[in-house]
């Protein structure tokens, strides 16, 4: 089975991350750049997918030069090639616009058989690119997967929501979001980061992909962050003494929260 | 030319092992020390990503890097804890390093695989409850009888000896007498489980509580001839080479340490308040973190140095002794000042600079004490052998 890995760079959950003052798109100089957990794990199971069946798994990505290095290490973890958009003209793209630059470069690789991607970066957190390139493609989307298994040209995923567990399948060729429940992902050996270095890597422009780039970026996306402001610091709480109604007074509360 | 950037394979290996340390190591470990315990599962993920196949050749289950992968590997680890970094530098440069080094075709076939995988772990039994450093004090004595070497004698302090996975001990011991009247030192390959081949029970140590160490004791311990590792009377050269390595290897994890030290330390006066301020906004403070910092640096140096000469197949003697005298102190008052900048809580097991503390000294005696580093050092300047 051939699948396409969707990966993204983004700032390390451990550093401190922040937008810039001026445009308020990621400061990427503020933080340690990575490459997405919820990444790893799709590249993980493209992987385990790839053991079992045969096949090749294609990174792509789309980001900043520095990008290189989320791709690399999927390539180290095992995945065979990639193609890296990377374009001066991205820099602000919303999600609507990510969705349909990804849609091109998955078009660019040959005979794929599923799409695989988290299911929301830690970053942004829109959880709506996925979805959005099915759409694009023309492809079912099965979202939130934390099981994915296959039987010829069916792919059935157990879909874990808020609201709770559904089982949904979908002919291939398919798009697949997983959520962090789905595997463990390895860490890369040093045999594999010795391969990654020869694994090819095909970075494109976006006029490349055949898109004008007014069409991409900040000054033409959809969406747009007004303002933006620190997380609040955390307030101390409420402190209920218990005379006897302890146990009402906290109810009270949780209905006041519409918590119950 | 001089250039002290490392090639980008070795950053990536460093960052994977960073993550590696600081997500699966870091939240378990003091856990396992404070139950003297032997982390299996996290010597399993560690054999996963290859970190005991580093140095060697793909053909026996290696990652086909090199000495120099396995002490950054080593460095990282011992950045976040000295145990699991112990775990690996002795069943890698001292359980492995030595029958690849050294074994017959057949050796290697049998026992590199699964070392590589860490799915099995060798050690070194050199050191004797009568001797240490003086390798030439060997009492263990190995005799051919028949087909078979008979082994009588006891040795200590050995890592990695007692655990569910070991798989082997390679054993130093006396086979006979020299030409000149000396002893003649052979190494022999003992697998785990051999009759007559007891392991006594756990040290209670200062430091390096996660780690396996144990005393052991062979008593007409009978193994085939053909378990010689290299050729008879050569155990005693093979042992010096194993040790200069390893001295790098122990000077990669006293960076480590010396690192970590600096690691908590940054994270700790960004927090505490005393006199209605940060600490970190104390001279005081400051100036311990900055020497801290200096000393890890320069023993980084010193042991890339050495490896750097060890790649190039240089003399690197007394590098390596100048790298594990330096990392090794450099451990030693990181973990005393990062421990005094905690202050009561440094004395506490729940913070790592405390076990940093109490894993520092042994890195100031293993694989040769700070004063042999000192005398290896005079004899390689040309000064007399003094008494």
């Amino acid at each position: 089975m051939n699948i396409v890995v969707l990966v993204k760079q983004v700032p390390d959950t451990w550093s401190e991350r922040k937008l810039t003052d001026a445009d308020h798109t990621l400061d990427r100089e503020a933080a340690d750049a990575v490459l997405d957990e919820i990444n790893e794990r799709a590249v993980e199971e493209a992987l385990r997918i790839k053991e079992a069946q045969g096949g090749e798994v294609t990174v792509v990505s789309m980001g900043p030069d520095r990008a290189t290095d989320a791709i690399r290490k999927a390539l180290s973890m095992g995945a065979d090639k990639a193609v890296h958009v990377s374009d001066e003209a991205l820099h602000g793209s919303d999600a609507v616009q990510t969705a349909r630059v990804l849609a091109k470069a998955i078009g660019t690789v040959e005979g794929y058989d599923l799409i695989l991607a988290g299911n929301e970066a830690t970053d942004g957190r829109a959880g709506a690119v996925p979805a959005m390139i099915a759409e694009l493609l023309g492809l079912p989307q099965l979202t939130q997967a934390r099981k994915v298994s296959f039987d010829g040209s069916t792919v059935t995923v157990e879909r874990e929501t808020e609201e709770g567990l559904t089982t949904v399948q979908a002919s291939l060729p398919a798009v697949v979001s997983v959520t962090e429940k789905i595997n463990e992902p390895r860490y890369p050996s040093f045999k594999g980061i010795m391969a990654a270095k020869k694994k090819p890597v095909n970075t494109v422009t976006v006029a490349d992909l055949g898109i004008d780039a007014g069409e991409v970026g900040l000054a033409g996306a959809l969406t747009t962050v007004l303002e933006a402001a620190p997380k609040p610091p955390r307030t101390a709480g409420e402190r209920v003494e218990d005379d006897g109604t302890g146990g009402t007074k906290i109810a009270e509360y949780l209905v006041g929260q519409k918590l119950i | 030319m001089l250039d002290y950037r490392l090639d980008e394979e070795y950053e990536a290996l460093r960052k994977t092992v960073r993550e590696f340390a600081r997500a699966e190591v870091a939240p378990v470990i003091g856990d396992f020390y404070e139950r003297e315990e032997f982390p299996y599962e996290l010597v399993r993920k560690m054999g996963a990503m290859g970190l005991f196949g580093l140095p060697f050749p793909e053909e026996y289950g290696g990652m086909g890097g090199d000495y120099f992968a396995l002490c950054l590997a080593l460095e990282e680890l011992a950045r976040v804890d000295s145990s699991v970094a112990i775990t690996l530098e002795a069943g890698v440069s001292l359980g492995s390093m030595p029958i690849y080094r050294f074994g017959t075709a057949e050796q290697k076939r049998r026992w590199l695989p699964e070392l590589c995988r860490g799915e099995a772990l060798g050690a070194f039994g050199l050191t004797e409850p009568g001797g240490g450093s003086d390798a030439g004090a060997l009492r263990t004595t190995a005799r051919l009888d028949g087909d078979d070497w008979v082994l009588r004698g006891s040795k200590a302090f050995i890592t990695n000896s007692g655990t569910d996975i070991t798989a082997l001990v390679t054993v130093a011991a006396v086979t006979g007498t020299t030409a000149d009247g000396g002893k003649e030192i052979s190494a022999i390959i003992v697998p785990s489980g051999t009759p007559g081949f007891t392991v006594a029970g756990r040290y209670s140590k200062v430091g390096w509580n996660a780690s396996d160490t144990h005393e052991l004791s062979f008593v007409d311990c009978r193994v085939p001839a053909e378990n010689l590792l290299g050729a008879r009377g050569r155990g005693y050269a093979q042992f010096l080479q194993t040790l200069d390595e390893g001295r790098v290897a122990i000077a990669a994890i006293g960076v480590g340490l010396a690192q970590g030290c600096v690691d908590e330390c940054l994270r700790y006066v960004a927090e505490r308040e005393a006199f209605g301020r940060k600490i970190g906004m104390y001279q005081a403070i400051q100036f311990k973190i900055a020497d801290m910092e200096a000393r890890a640096h320069t023993a980084r140096l010193a042991y890339y140095h050495a490896a750097a000469r060890m790649l190039r197949g240089e003399s690197f003697k007394k590098e390596a002794a100048i790298a594990k005298l330096t990392s090794s102190e450099a451990a030693m008052a990181n973990a005393r000042e990062a421990t005094q900048i905690f202050g009561g809580y440094g004395f506490m097991n729940e913070f790592p600079v405390g076990r940093f503390y109490r894993d520092a000294k042994i890195l100031e005696i293993g694989e040769g004490t700070s004063e042999v580093q000192r005398m290896l050092i005079a004899r390689e300047l040309g000064l007399p052998r003094s008494a």
